[in-house]
């Protein structure tokens, strides 16, 4: 019997997971697929927005602001890269310079710091490179950067050194209410737990109906994105917004933490929970949207394209309800949702105490995360010992990034573990250069083998059946070996 | 800081052959150093034939042409460090390079080569739109998962870009049991070899769709299928073409690229044209002393010529360990109409040098015309056929040079 379930890895559950193991309780994730972060936390702009956005007073506003704010002390103590780079709205005529006033009119009800409006001038002085078209801008100077599927991975991984059990590849199936709690059915065993926390992005509303709560729903909405090289991203600092429009904030153009340039996404609703295809169309919107904002912008340098899929909700307003004592719902967490996700993490977890979640702290809990060693950013000195400690570290298996075979090891090992090429790529970079893994993925593949001890065509790429090849050419029998 | 007058950086056909090559010409302290397990590159799991007709007048395989190479390095004792991963380089030729058993080393170089070869355009480079499932492997990935690795990467092949490796894998997967479907070209034109598109396709029935591209990409897991269409002239889908193809995995062959990131830590500045260095006669980079040859300078077509480069490149750099090398000239050499680019880009010296080019289009019976910026015609040769996937070349004599110091020279296309 846990004291609660959450369903759903990504990093709303995540972060509620590392909230619950700051007290004596016993606490499961179960996550459909083959790793964690393999939903919207995966593929979106990899924002810590400001908060100017919301409507005030709504809960979106609320979290937004309080989750922000304390997104770079949580970075710093898992290990995970953050940077206040501050962020752009620009108007491109002056019809638009109204929504900026609105912009900045709603980021000072909601409490946001450190923002003005910019003119031509300072606008052109923040970011050389944007298109002289530009009239004005908002400028939010607590807006930030973080990788979202580092900090999804981290929170998951320091909640699991603190206690929490994980269960990958567990799609839930059925959830019965009984007298003291609930018993969720799903691929594996039964799993009973006091407290639920439907933690399940797009797929959210289809597990409140599990409990017959029908009072919300889910409409995924595909976001295409292109990611540029390193040396595209130019003297571009800021994240770059457009004006935005009810369909969401518009195709941004910005760096992100580890020094690429990020383009998207498109706005699309769709019925398909799990379509994340690119389309012709979507990727030359976002290839001429980031023509319109940074006119000489090299788009030759791309290295991969990607959709994701927004979680939107059919309130307007983050769906944080509870249908039944013990089970709460933790859905339509859209943009500002990264953001939002510590608070939102505290939201139900105080929620939860209300219904008679006793939280007794643990005296071991510790907040930070042992982060992986990041080669590529050590001195010569700190190298060298740490090959001395483990030879592996000083063979490079991916060039592009400058990855050893000694962070592919101690990724594949560590809280939570990884288990695919995907999952090696996300915790490490190994594949995530322009050659796309092209010459690591054949090693990766080879040393996820070696480690769990498994045949070399029982590795995928992300669970499931994407495995990368069909075992040996030609099988080698005694009258060979002899 | 330990000292070395010649760093190679690889150890594939080029930066063997320059290494030899410099020996050859006086150097005697030369390191290379090479990131993979052994010398040879990426002939090592090339290991079809073909290799060598140029330069040893036989067809050899991949390893056996690196093996020449290789014998002629441990036959003049030139040292090597294998496992050994080159981090940075400096304008002032500190190399900074990692093993496992050394930890993070530097050298101050006398001089540097450059040799560290190309990759190839990933499917993101692209903007192929569909789904990203596995499956989906550049040709050399899947050739080094079937010849080095042993595994199959596929059964079901549809194989986009009709570049060599492409053709090469093509055949290969076949002989290993695997169905290959087709294989799609985005031009009217394939660039790969014509022994090739014979040898690979035409003798394992295996159909060239010319001026057809992959649209869409099927699949949730593994692939699934790829949607095919034909392109008009300029290259865009006529979608009412579009059909739909089942397979398991799809290979590209849509380009190599020069893998220059050292390059760029150094400072040097590259062609945008070549993807490489600009670089002299002598295959000498804009930095004194670093110098470039083989794929990553510009992709070539046969390993023959990359070596008659690494000669060069070799024969450069002991030149210049010894003299210093000065400029005695400045001719510039710049692509005209109907060519790509040209290489060298710059000729610092009055001596005979030759002039590799490539051609923008398919062309039958044209002039190639080398003039100055006067207009002068300065050579002009007849061709039957000019292909962008086979490299050109021009002799300029000392004659010529002589009489253009300070010029820019053009190599260009006439229609006849």
């Amino acid at each position: 019997m846990f004291d609660v379930a959450i369903i759903g890895a990504g990093v709303i559950g995540a972060m509620t997971a590392r909230e619950l193991s700051r007290y004596q309780l016993k606490v499961v994730i179960l996550e459909k697929e083959n790793d964690v972060a393999m939903g919207t936390t995966k593929a979106n702009s990899a924002i810590v927005h400001a908060g100017f956005d919301a409507e005030p007073g709504t809960l979106k506003a609320k979290l937004n602001v309080a989750g922000s704010e304390q997104m770079e002390e949580i970075c710093q103590e898992l290990g995970v890269k953050y940077r206040r780079n501050g962020s752009l709205v620009v108007a491109y005529s002056e019809e638009d310079m109204p929504k900026v006033q609105e912009l900045y009119d709603r980021g000072i009800a909601n409490g946001v710091k450190e923002l003005s409006i910019v003119g031509k001038d300072e606008l052109k002085a923040l970011e050389p490179s944007l298109s002289d078209t530009a009239v004005g801008a908002l400028y939010a100077k607590t807006g930030a950067i973080v990788c979202p599927y580092e900090l999804n991975i981290a929170s998951v991984g320091n909640a699991m050194d603190n206690g929490v059990g994980l269960m990958l590849n567990y799609e839930v199936k059925a959830i019965d209410a009984v007298e003291d709690g609930y018993v969720i059915h799903g691929s594996g065993e039964d799993v009973k737990a006091r407290f639920v926390v439907n933690a399940a992005g797009v797929y959210s509303d289809k597990i409140a109906e599990m409990v017959g709560d029908h009072s919300f729903t889910i409409t995924p909405r595909k976001g295409e994105y292109m990611l540029l090289d390193h040396d595209c991203v130019g003297d571009i600092t800021h994240t770059i917004f457009n004006v935005p429009t009810k369909m969401g904030k518009g195709i941004l153009v910005s760096p992100t933490v580890d020094n690429n340039l990020l383009l998207g996404p498109t706005a699309v609703n769709q019925e398909d929970r799990d379509d994340k295809n690119t389309t012709p169309d979507g990727l030359a919107m976002v290839e001429s949207n980031a023509h319109k904002v940074i006119p000489n912008i090299n788009t030759r340098g791309v290295i991969t394209q990607f959709a994701g899929l927004r979680a939107v909700g059919n309130t307007g307003d983050y769906i944080l309800t509870s249908p039944r004592k013990g089970f709460w719902n933790a859905g339509g967490v859209e943009s500002p949702g990264l953001s939002s996700a510590p608070a939102i993490a505290q939201y139900l977890v105080e929620r939860m105490a209300e219904e008679g979640l006793a939280l007794i702290p643990d005296e071991t809990f510790n907040p930070c995360r042992k982060a992986l060693h990041k080669f590529s950013e050590m001195t010569m000195e700190e190298k060298n010992e740490v090959i001395k400690k483990n030879p592996l570290y000083g063979h490079i298996v991916c060039r592009c990034e400058t990855i050893s075979e000694g962070e592919i090891v101690d990724a594949i090992h560590m809280n939570p573990p990884a288990r695919d090429v995907d999952a090696v790529k996300r915790r490490t970079r190994a594949g995530m250069g322009r050659c796309q893994g092209g010459f690591c993925g054949p090693m990766v593949t080879e040393i996820l083998a070696r480690e769990w001890k498994i045949p070399m065509e029982q590795v995928t790429k992300f669970g499931r059946e994407s495995y990368l090849n069909y075992g040996k050419t030609r099988e080698v029998t005694s009258h060979d070996e002899g | 800081m330990t000292k070395v007058d010649l760093v190679v950086i690889g150890g594939g056909p080029a930066g063997m052959g320059a290494a030899v090559a410099a020996y050859d010409a006086g150097v005697r302290d030369i390191l290379v150093l090479e990131r993979d397990v052994r010398l040879g590159g990426i002939l090592e799991q090339c290991i079809h034939n073909g290799f060598g007709l140029h330069r040893f007048n036989e067809q050899l395989t991949g390893p056996e042409y690196a093996w020449r190479f290789e014998k002629e390095l441990h036959a003049r004792n030139i040292a090597y460090r294998l496992n050994t991963m080159v981090l940075d380089i400096t304008e002032d030729k500190v190399v900074t390079a990692m093993n496992s058993e050394e930890g993070v080393f530097q050298i101050q170089a006398g001089a540097v080569i450059l040799a560290m070869g190309c990759r190839e355009r990933p499917r993101g480079a692209l903007n192929t739109p569909g789904a990203r499932p596995a499956g989906i492997y550049t040709a050399g990935t899947a050739q080094r998962y079937i010849n080095i690795m042993g595994y199959m990467p596929g059964k079901k092949v549809v194989i986009l870009g009709s570049g060599d490796i492409g053709l090469i894998m093509a055949r290969r997967m076949t002989w290993e049991g695997a169905e290959v479907k087709m294989v799609l070209e985005l031009m009217p034109y394939s660039g790969g070899l014509t022994r090739n598109i014979v040898q690979c396709l035409q003798d394992n029935n295996i159909p060239l769709l010319l001026s057809h591209t992959i649209v869409d990409i099927h699949g949730k897991d593994r692939v699934t299928g790829v949607t095919i269409a034909e392109v008009d002239e300029n290259r865009r889908p006529k979608m009412e073409t579009a059909q739909e193809v089942e397979c398991d995995t799809i290979l590209l062959s849509v380009g190599l690229l020069p893998e220059n990131e050292l390059t760029k830590k150094a400072n040097v500045p590259l062609d945008r044209l070549t993807n490489g260095a600009y670089v002299d006669q002598r295959r000498m980079t804009e930095i004194p002393g670093i110098f470039a040859c083989g794929n990553v300078l510009h992709v070539h077509d046969l390993v023959d010529y990359v070596n008659e480069e690494a000669d060069i490149a070799g024969q450069g750099a002991a030149q210049y360990l010894k003299d210093g090398a000065e400029d005695t000239a400045k001719i510039t050499v710049k692509p005209g109409n109907g060519v790509r680019y040209t290489l060298p880009q710059r000729i610092s010296a009055v001596e005979k040098t030759t002039v590799f080019f490539r051609v923008t289009d398919v062309h039958k019976a044209v002039k190639v015309n080398v003039k100055n910026d006067e207009g002068t015609v300065l050579l002009s040769r007849r061709r039957p056929r000019v292909a962008p996937g086979e490299m050109e070349t021009v002799v300029l004599t000392e004659k010529i040079l002589a009489e253009n110091v300070g010029k820019t020279i053009s190599v260009e296309l006439e229609e006849v």
